[in-house]
């Protein structure tokens, strides 16, 4: 199944966004196969510390992206605040300001929808913790055109809203928690 | 099942973008394909067609549907003084440079409705420059250039433009340079007396005047990298020995063909100047 070893891996987080990423990403080799793709709810108006905060803690590479970054392996890519992150191609990332997508710029939905549509079946998507709706038309997006979607179990999240909503759209989706989140990346290296 | 579709709908929105430059010669096909796609089933909801094929047929018999479809195209998005920290290196940095001229030309890219066309008339006012200067705020959008030469914003708009203008290290108060009626706030006359609104576009036009300073943030963003490299190779034809460039926060020349004309002059704020000629 193309799914086990997808081209790129999309991540969404929201409320309590900082602790989940904090068990995923570190724990993942410094030769992970894919490009990892977060888009995380941040204040418009701040410079954010994300990209710094977790190289500090991982094996892998992770930067804040600036427009048409091109897409490496074993490397995290956080969306910068205020502007959306769209896959571009399978080989670089576009940013965009348009309007916030449920008062969220970043928007999840806008990364899962624009990765849906350039990886088809080829990427897996990854919805944690949050107390809004976005990302739930994503996961959709991405199971629709044959991608796996991953859903935190809402029991463990910080904020259940937002995998709640990601479950609704998306039955199907696999739900782990945090730990089973990181075992389920390190198997697929 | 699916697939066919994704496919289909590539095909409709090639077709579509195609259509409006043989029938309008407004060229998006260089566009980020990721955000226009989003924009353009955005805008096939919204105008209530079932399929892009469907939209393009209106869109290429009836032209009053074109003003519509540009404003899902282009995208509007600003506010004066944006990012407060760039006006000020702006003034801080680059000002000295410019008081070195007795004559100076700006050109303000892709200036949407003019939020950034006024921040900078006031800065260079603050300056003492605005008297020897000449402004050019351009657009590809007919609506967003009306807009701009108008200088009308939504009074809730105001608070922000003020605590951006503070922030930016403004030496006067926003508030002498426009006034309040009817839930709006209409932006000081003599602030575009020095300002040339025109139409022109990064994609098709040519270079029109050698520049001391271009600001064109956010606007690039839009385009693939070639056409990034079209655009960026204008900028550097347009551009006076040691000229000024000034793009968005999170825009780079790091991958564009044209890096090595540029060098860094304020990193941090997206600042570069000219170097080489």
């Amino acid at each position: 199944m193309t799914a086990a070893r997808p081209q790129a891996i999309v991540i969404g987080a929201s409320a309590g966004a900082l602790e989940a990423l904090s068990v995923i990403l570190p724990s993942l080799p410094a030769d992970f196969h894919a490009p990892i793709i977060v888009v995380v709810h941040i204040p418009p108006d701040k410079r954010s510390v994300l990209a710094e905060l977790f190289q500090a803690k991982c094996r892998i590479q992770v930067i804040e992206v600036e427009d048409k970054e091109p897409l490496q392996p074993a490397t995290a890519y956080f969306a910068p605040p205020d502007y959306h992150l769209l896959v571009e191609s399978t080989g670089s990332l576009g940013l965009t300001s348009e309007e916030p997508v449920l008062y969220s710029r970043p928007s999840i939905d806008v990364l899962f929808e624009s990765a849906a549509d350039i990886y088809g079946s080829d990427v897996t998507a990854i919805l944690l913790t949050g107390a809004n709706q976005d990302g739930a038309k994503g996961v959709s997006a991405i199971a629709q055109a044959g991608g796996q979607v991953i859903v935190q179990d809402p029991e463990t999240a910080f904020a259940a809203a937002m995998p709640e909503a990601g479950l609704k759209r998306c039955p199907d989706a696999k739900v782990l928690s945090l730990d089973g989140i990181a075992e389920y990346l390190r198997r697929i290296g | 099942m699916i697939e066919t579709f994704e496919k289909v709908e590539d095909i409709e929105i090639r077709l579509l973008l195609e259509a409006l430059y043989v029938r309008y010669h407004y060229d998006f096909r260089n566009y980020a394909m990721g955000s226009i796609k989003r924009r353009l089933r955005q805008a096939r909801e919204q105008m209530g067609f079932a399929t892009i094929s469907a939209l393009q047929e209106k869109v290429l018999h009836d032209e009053t549907m074109l003003p519509r479809l540009l404003g899902y195209l282009t995208v509007q998005v600003s506010e004066m003084f944006r990012d407060p920290s760039y006006f000020r290196a702006i003034r801080e940095k680059v000002v000295p440079h410019l008081k070195t001229y007795s004559s100076l030309k700006i050109w303000i890219a892709g200036c949407s409705c003019g939020e950034e066309v006024y921040s900078m008339a006031i800065l260079f006012r603050e300056e003492g420059l605005e008297d020897r200067t000449i402004f050019y705020a351009t657009d590809i959008n007919q609506d967003a250039l009306q807009a701009a030469e108008a200088g009308v914003y939504d009074l809730d708009r105001v608070q922000l433009f003020t605590d951006n203008h503070r922030k930016s290290g403004g030496k006067s108060s926003l508030s002498d340079y426009y006034n309040t009626g009817y839930g709006r706030v209409s932006f000081d006359r003599s602030l575009r007396e020095r300002v040339v609104f025109s139409d022109h576009s990064l994609v098709t036009d040519a270079v029109f005047g050698e520049m001391h300073l271009i600001s064109c943030r956010n606007v690039m963003i839009y385009f693939d990298r070639p056409l990034q490299d079209r655009a960026v190779g204008l900028f550097k034809d347009s551009l006076a020995r040691k000229a000024f460039l000034g793009i968005g926060a999170k825009e780079s020349l790091r991958f564009s063909a044209h890096a090595d004309a540029f060098k860094e002059f304020v990193r941090e704020e997206k600042i570069y100047q000219r170097v080489g000629l």
